[in-house]
C-alpha cells in the first residue's frame, strides 16, 4: 500500500526533474490529453518546475467540455418533460447549454439527478416504474463501459422505462485530429493512461507510426507525469517515434478484454462534433442498432435544435491548446466556475477550471 | 468522472447475478461493479470509474518501476552532485506550515 503513496515522493521527483533536465537539449512541446492531466500538472505546478523543457498543450480530454452543445440542449428539452427524471454525472448539471442549464431546470421543477454511477439510474428506473428514466452518457473509454453494462442490466431486467441520450468520445481521433490540423505544435503526446486501461495501447500504433509522433501512456500522479515526460523528452531527444508505457502498473496491451467485448455489443462508432471543435469523424459511441430501443433521441421526439456558442467563451481554442485559459479576457472577470460562460470552466477535468482553481491567486495577488 | 485513483477492495458479493465491491478510497468507500474483473480479489487495489472497476493496479509492477527511479537517483548522484536545492514539489505545503505555526 505504502508504494502508492511513493508515486508523491519529492525526492524522486527531484531525480526525475533532473533526469529530465539532463536530457532536454531544448523547449518540447507536449500535449497532455486527458484533463485529469492537466489538472494534476497545474496543481503540482510540474508546468512552472519544467518551464525551461517542456511546453505542456492542454488537450481535449473533458468529457464534459467537449459534449456537443446539441447534445446539451437535447438533453435539457428531455429533461423539461413532465414524465422524464434525467439522469446525470454531476459535472454536467452546470455545463451551459444554448439557452439554459440543467441545474436551471431542476430549479423550475424538472426531474434531474445526479449519479454516481450510470447503475444507479437503472435501480432508478426500477423503483420509480411510472417514471421514463433517462441517463445521459457522456465520456471517453472510461465511462463508456459503465453505460454500456447499465444498457445490458436495463434489458436484463426487462426495463422499458430506461433510456440513455449517448453521446459518448473517443481518444484517438481526437488525437489525429490535433495532429492534422495545419497549425499542430504537438511533438509528442502523454497519452491518458486510464483510457489504455479500457482499450489498451494497440490503438496508437498506427498514430505512431503514421504521424511520427511519440506517444508516451501516461499515469496521474505526479511521478506518472514526470515520468511521462522523461519518456518523451528520450524519446523526442534520441529522434525515435515510439509507444511507450510509462503506466505498466494500471495499463496492459491488451487493455480490459471483457469491457471492450461489451463495448463492441452495445455500441457502433459513429462521426461527433465536439463541442468548441467541431466534427471529428468516427470519434463517438452510439447506441448500436440492437438496442435502438434503450435510444432516447428515438424515445423522445427531439427538434433537430440549431445552435450557438456564446461568442465571450475561446473554450474552443483551449480545448485545441491554442489559447491558454488565462489569455481569455472573460477569464476570472465574467467567467468563473460559480457563473460559467463555458464547458471548460465548469468541470473538474477543464482547463479553465484548473487555471482558476490553482493559479488565479498568483496571477491576481503576484504570489506569496 | 474520470479522476480515477486506486482504491483496495474491502468486500465482494453478488447482486442478482453481477459482482459488486466495497472499494476503499483512503478512507472513503464507495461501491463498484466488478463485472469488468471477474478475478478481482479482496485486498487488491482497483481503479475505478463511474461505478465500474477497470483494472487492477498491478503492484509488482509498481515496484518497479519505483526501482528505475531510485536507480536514476543513483546514476545522477555517481556522475556527480547536483548542486540545485530541493524542488519547490517539496516545499509548496511549506508557506502554510509557517504560517500556521
Ligand atoms: S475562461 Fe470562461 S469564457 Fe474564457 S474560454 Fe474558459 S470557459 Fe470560455
Amino acid at each position: 500500500m505504502r508504494y502508492l503513496t511513493e508515486f508523491h515522493d519529492p525526492r524522486l521527483a527531484a531525480t526525475l526533474l533532473d533526469t529530465i533536465a539532463a536530457t532536454a537539449t531544448r523547449r518540447w512541446t507536449l500535449m497532455e490529453v486527458c484533463g485529469g492531466q492537466t489538472h494534476a500538472i497545474i496543481r503540482n505546478g510540474l508546468d512552472q518546475l519544467l518551464a525551461d523543457q517542456v511546453e505542456f498543450i492542454h488537450g481535449p480530454g473533458c468529457p464534459v467540455c467537449v459534449t456537443p452543445l446539441e447534445m446539451i440542449d437535447r438533453a435539457l428539452t428531455i429533461a423539461a418533460r413532465p414524465e422524464v427524471m434525467l439522469c446525470s454525472f454531476g459535472d454536467m448539471l452546470r455545463v451551459p447549454g444554448s439557452t439554459t442549464d440543467l441545474f436551471t431546470v431542476r430549479a423550475h421543477g424538472g426531474d434531474v439527478r445526479v449519479v454516481y454511477s450510470p447503475l444507479d439510474a437503472v435501480r432508478l428506473a426500477e423503483a420509480h416504474p411510472d417514471r421514463q428514466v433517462v441517463f445521459f452518457a457522456v465520456g471517453f473509454e472510461t465511462t463508456a463501459p459503465a453505460a454500456a453494462m447499465a444498457a445490458v442490466t436495463a434489458r436484463r431486467r426487462g426495463l422499458t422505462n430506461f433510456t440513455m441520450l449517448v453521446s459518448h468520445v473517443l481518444v484517438p481521433p481526437a488525437m489525429r485530429a490535433v495532429l492534422a490540423s495545419p497549425d499542430n505544435r504537438v511533438e509528442a503526446f502523454l497519452a491518458a493512461g486510464h483510457v489504455c486501461t479500457v482499450m489498451g495501447t494497440a490503438q496508437y500504433e498506427p498514430i505512431v507510426a503514421e504521424h511520427r509522433v511519440p506517444i508516451v501512456v501516461t499515469g496521474f500522479e505526479p511521478l506518472d507525469l514526470l515520468d511521462g515526460v522523461r519518456h518523451a523528452i528520450t524519446e523526442l531527444e534520441a529522434g525515435r517515434t515510439t509507444l511507450v508505457n510509462a503506466y505498466p502498473r494500471a495499463v496492459r496491451p491488451e487493455g480490459n478484454p471483457s469491457a471492450r467485448a461489451m463495448l463492441e455489443e452495445v455500441f457502433t462508432v459513429c462521426d461527433r462534433p465536439w463541442r468548441g471543435i467541431g466534427m471529428i469523424p468516427a470519434s463517438g459511441w452510439r447506441l448500436s442498432p440492437a438496442w435502438s430501443q434503450l435510444d432516447a433521441e428515438l424515445r423522445f421526439d427531439i427538434a433537430d435544435l440549431t445552435v450557438a456558442e456564446s461568442a465571450d467563451c475561446h473554450s474552443g481554442e483551449v480545448l485545441q491548446g491554442r489559447l491558454r485559459p488565462p489569455q481569455c479576457p472573460s477569464f476570472g472577470t465574467t467567467c468563473t466556475p460559480r457563473r460559467p460562460l463555458g464547458a471548460t470552466m465548469v468541470s473538474a477535468e477543464g482547463a479553465c477550471a484548473a487555471y482558476f482553481q490553482h493559479r488565479r491567486l498568483s496571477a491576481v495577488g503576484g504570489g506569496r | 468522472m474520470c479522476l480515477g485513483i486506486p482504491g483496495r477492495i474491502t468486500e465482494i458479493w453478488d447482486d442478482r447475478g453481477t459482482r459488486m465491491a466495497l472499494v476503499d478510497f483512503g478512507g472513503a468507500t464507495r461501491t463498484a461493479c466488478l463485472a469488468y474483473l471477474p478475478d478481482a480479489s479482496i485486498g487488491e487495489y482497483t481503479i475505478v470509474h463511474a461505478g465500474f472497476a477497470l483494472t487492477v493496479v498491478d503492484e509488482a509492477a509498481a515496484h518497479r518501476t519505483l526501482a528505475t527511479f531510485r536507480e536514476l537517483g543513483l546514476l545522477a548522484e555517481e556522475l556527480g552532485p547536483d548542486p540545485l536545492p530541493a524542488t519547490p514539489l517539496q516545499s509548496t505545503p511549506l508557506p502554510a506550515e509557517e504560517g500556521g505555526r
